[in-house]
């Protein structure tokens, strides 16, 4: 029994740092409307960014904000360059400009830091929590129960920030409907600048904890990918939501690739959350979250 | 389609609504409408913004399922018969908000209103000869025959998107006529349009109702237009049906007046 | 001035909806086709063929099948590349399993064997739309591939799970050379790029475009959308099917799942969005773009090696690949959202005026 505990425990941490990815999405979708996928390209930037600064000799405390800097000037760059040419295009071309901003980022990283996998040392040690262990004979990581204290932090931070203050009702206002927002005298171009300089900052700590637990390397970008079926499962708009689906997508992906993974030769991980996500949908399409889908005829 | 000779002579009810009822949620779009629409006739439904007169349309397109109430058609009731069923039974419609297919030509977007006819299997469609071209042929044929009839031959490659709004009305116009429905109908097909437009399109209207004999149902928001071109006009409000009758029969009712006047009721 | 249609009546509805109604695109496509079935083959080095030419087309083939799903009907795909290891494991095993079997059945049974998988994973595409769509393909993708792996019988038990694709023998003839797989894998492609035009401007892509511009539309007039999904669906996992067991036997000569890896399957929708959505001729060109794409670019690293000194590491060349990927389709979609074949419908329509300006 306490074997499943242990699964399940660390199936849910994972889960909170799936969330801490899915919520890059969910702040760029509910403030834009626009979809992106390069939000796990990003979270491989600020990682590798920040272990290519530790290597060219700077401390870790210069190394973290020159690289949340760096992250909040390519998001504003990206804003610019990428976004507002494309402001009135339907969505799925927005999506697409996001596919093609992941590959040209992935390039990118990788050429000015290159391509060795690194591992990334935050002083948290990944090992059990002696005294759980000893009195419950459950096993759960320290440095998982870090990362999801952080994933929680922040998950807070964002849900005030977006429903208590004014650039949040602001940023909330220009999702519903840009002319509106502008016709209010919201200024757009700030308000989408801020959103992605905010991103680039979830991104940052997405990308640390992530690259401390599973190294900074090509990989990473694919961890962005298992973020679609939390997004499904919590709804593309909702901050609760991304943490909701993560811990479901977490744990359900662990317990499956521990209990039902042997019977099938294992490897269940890589495809269960995108099954579990599908046959979601097909309950319900908008996600636990998400608003209903009302079309006019 | 088989033309009518000389003037049109109305038949017994084509369509009966009988105790419509269609609810949102909580909101009542329609209580209780019942109705009949003559075949060969042309039937305006009328009343002020919100009165659920779209809604009544896709009500009677398969479009929306009311909580309550039977749709006969041609004798037959139906009971929650799906857009493309109804379809298939002949009637035919136009939108509101223009639903035709942007990425697609004139001619294409008409040529879809004779999707039902074509029969060919995608397999013969690939390989093109025999029965699929024969069939792409005469449909085309027939599409052609709309076009002349709708005036819009110059701008039969042109994609729908770049064609103003009058025209794309008259395109929306062609597709549903291309289907050879027996009802047609028409959702505000006059909206915004100048006074010569919508001549041109009344005279379609009328020409549509004579010479094929297609039974019309439309919506429109200018009296003269309805008074002008409609045998029997239907009044709506809030979702009931407050008055039915010839245009002077409407003209003259006190519950239609006061509707459109906006009088505290 | 030459490439004028005046003096060039259809006297028929046939003749006006012919795929090249215009005399001087007709002599072009004819001269297309002499060059590339008799000149290309008289001429070419072999690895021109192997290495640039038969991937071309046979990711073509895939891209037709990704436009005919993504570009007509408008349902986001992002698993063609698990479709492609359908079709080229199916035509293994029914060449391993069935004796005699003629290796052109065995392709279409593959193309035939994806159309089935592709139903079932288009499914979906009756509730879902959009993004979700396409995490619904993802499923696809990662499943498919998995599954492929694990399952024994699939792959013969072979140990190291890559197999060895059998040699191709029609009527008795082994296509083992390069020219002779170009002319095979040529032929199939144009036949069925041929059969897609048909089906686009057929009723079937009609009610397809339908479909992806506005389904309540499209419903009230009398498309199924159920029928009109699954078929896209079908027809497309066909394509990218017949595609797999292309590149299985005509140009990996290995069948692996790992050809068909996400890797491969962004890769055709690239083809699809810079070579233009919902065109046949906009296969062509993405594919064309991105196969030469990696070869320009080492051609041009070496150029700039030579010429000025100027030296980029062997490790550089592929992320740079990626970066200008990744930056041609953004530059695409800001500046030509229909891709190449709309820039070169464009071509065409000055070419009529030329040589005056308007």
């Amino acid at each position: 029994m306490s074997f499943f505990f242990e699964v399940l425990i660390g199936g849910l941490l994972s889960g909170v740092m799936y969330s801490l990815v899915a919520l890059g999405f969910v702040l760029i979708y509910k403030a834009s409307g626009v979809f992106n996928f390069a939000q796990g390209a990003m979270v491989f930037f600020a990682a590798l960014t920040y272990v290519g600064l530790l290597e060219h000799g700077l401390s870790p405390w210069l190394a973290a904000p020159a690289t949340l800097a760096i992250m909040v000037v390519l998001g504003l760059a990206i804003e610019r360059v990428v976004l507002r040419p494309l402001v009135n295009q339907p969505q799925i071309t927005l999506f697409m400009a996001t596919i093609g901003l992941t590959f040209f980022l992935e390039g990118l990283a990788q050429i000015v830091w290159g391509a060795n996998v690194r591992g990334l040392d935050l002083g948290l040690q990944d090992e059990p929590m002696q005294w759980l262990a000893d009195s419950t004979g459950i096993n759960v990581s320290k440095f998982d129960l870090v990362a999801a204290g952080v994933a929680a932090f922040m998950v807070t931070l964002l849900a005030l920030f977006f429903n208590r203050t004014r650039i949040g009702r602001a940023l909330r206002a220009v999702a519903d409907d840009h002319q509106a927002a502008l016709a209010v005298g919201i200024p757009l171009q700030q308000i989408w600048g801020i959103v992605w300089g905010v991103a680039g900052f979830v991104a940052l700590v997405a990308g640390l904890l992530w690259g401390a637990r599973n190294g900074v390397q090509y990989a990473l970008t694919f961890v962005a990918l298992k973020a679609l079926p939390v997004l499904i499962l919590g709804g593309f708009e909702s901050i609760p939501g991304a943490i909701v689906g993560g811990l479901i997508i977490g744990a359900s992906e662990k317990l499956a690739e521990v209990y039902l993974g042997p019977f099938v030769g294992g490897g269940i991980e890589g495809w269960f959350p995108y099954v579990l996500a599908l046959l979601f949908l097909l309950v319900r399409p908008e996600g636990l979250f998400g608003e209903k889908i009302i079309r006019r005829i | 389609m088989t033309a009518m000779s000389g003037g049109r002579s109305i038949g017994g009810a084509i369509l009966a609504l009988d105790n419509i009822t269609l609810s949102f949620g909580g909101v009542k779009a329609l209580t209780g409408i019942s109705f009949d629409v003559r075949e060969h006739e042309i039937r305006a439904i009328i009343g002020p913004n919100g009165a659920g007169k779209s809604s009544l349309l896709n009500v009677i397109n398969g479009v929306y399922h009311p909580q309550q109430g039977t749709i006969t058609f041609r004798g037959e009731a139906r009971h929650g018969m799906n857009a493309h069923d109804v379809a298939a039974h002949g009637i035919a419609r136009t939108f509101q908000n223009i639903a035709l297919f942007k990425g697609m030509s004139v001619l294409d977007n008409i040529m879809t209103g004779r999707n039902l006819k074509m029969h060919a299997s995608v397999i013969e469609q690939a390989i093109y000869l025999g029965r699929a071209r024969r069939e792409e042929m005469e449909n085309r044929a027939m599409v052609e025959a709309v076009i002349d009839f709708l005036e819009i031959q110059h701008i039969r490659k042109t994609p729908v998107g770049r064609l103003p709004y009058g025209l794309q009305k008259r395109v929306e116009l062609a597709r549903a006529l291309a289907a050879e429905p027996s009802l047609l109908l028409l959702d505000e097909p006059m909206a915004g349009m100048n006074v010569e437009e919508k001549q041109d399109m009344c005279r379609f209207v009328l020409d549509v109702n004579e010479q094929y004999g297609t039974t019309i149902v439309l919506i429109e928001h200018d009296m003269g237009v309805v008074m002008d071109i409609s045998d029997r006009v239907v009044v709506l409000d809030y979702g009931k049906k407050i008055g039915d009758g010839t245009p002077d029969e409407i003209r003259g009712n006190q519950a239609v007046i006061d509707a459109y006047l906006g009088v505290a009721h | 001035m030459f490439y004028r249609e005046a003096g060039q009546f259809k006297l028929s509805y046939n003749a006006d909806a012919a795929i090249f109604p215009i005399r001087q695109d007709r002599i072009a496509i004819a001269a297309i086709a002499l060059i590339a079935f008799v000149a290309i083959p008289l001429l070419a080095t072999p690895y021109a063929f192997t290495g640039i030419l038969i991937p071309f087309l046979i990711l073509s083939l895939a891209a037709i099948g990704l436009n005919i799903l993504t570009g007509y009907a408008g349902q986001l795909s992002l698993g063609s590349a698990a479709f492609m290891a359908v079709g080229a494991f199916a035509s293994y095993n029914f060449m391993l399993r069935i004796p005699g079997m003629p290796i052109l059945l065995a392709f279409i049974g593959g193309g035939v064997m994806a159309a089935l998988v592709g139903i079932l994973f288009g499914l979906p595409s009756l509730r879902i739309r959009g993004f979700y769509l396409a995490v619904a393909t993802l499923a696809a993708q990662f499943f498919i591939l998995w599954f492929l792996t694990k399952v024994g019988w699939i792959t013969n038990y072979s140990a190291s799970g890559v197999i060895t694709a059998q040699p191709i023998v029609i009527l008795g003839y082994e296509f083992n050379t390069p020219s002779a797989k170009y002319l095979l894998v040529l032929s199939i492609v144009t036949l069925m790029a041929l059969a897609a035009k048909n089906m686009a401007r057929g009723n079937v892509g009609r009610s397809w475009m339908a479909v992806r511009d506005m389904d309540v539309a499209a419903e009230v007039i009398g498309i199924r959308l159920m029928r009109a999904k699954l078929l896209a669906f079908a027809v497309s996992s066909f394509y990218c099917g017949v595609a797999g067991a292309l590149f299985a036997y005509a140009y990996l000569g290995t069948v692996e799942p790992e050809a068909y890896n996400l890797d491969l399957s962004f890769r055709i929708l690239f083809m699809v969005i810079i070579g233009g959505v919902g065109t046949v001729l906009g296969s062509f060109l993405g594919s064309a773009f991105i196969t030469a794409l990696p070869v320009l670019l080492s051609v041009t690293v070496r150029f700039l090696d030579s010429s000025i000194g100027l030296h980029i590491p062997e490790s550089a060349i592929s992320n740079l690949e990626l970066m200008v990927f990744g930056g041609l389709i953004i530059f695409f979609l800001i500046v030509e959202p229909h891709g190449l074949a709309r820039l070169w419908q464009i071509g065409k329509e000055k070419l009529r005026l030329w040589p005056f300006p308007h």
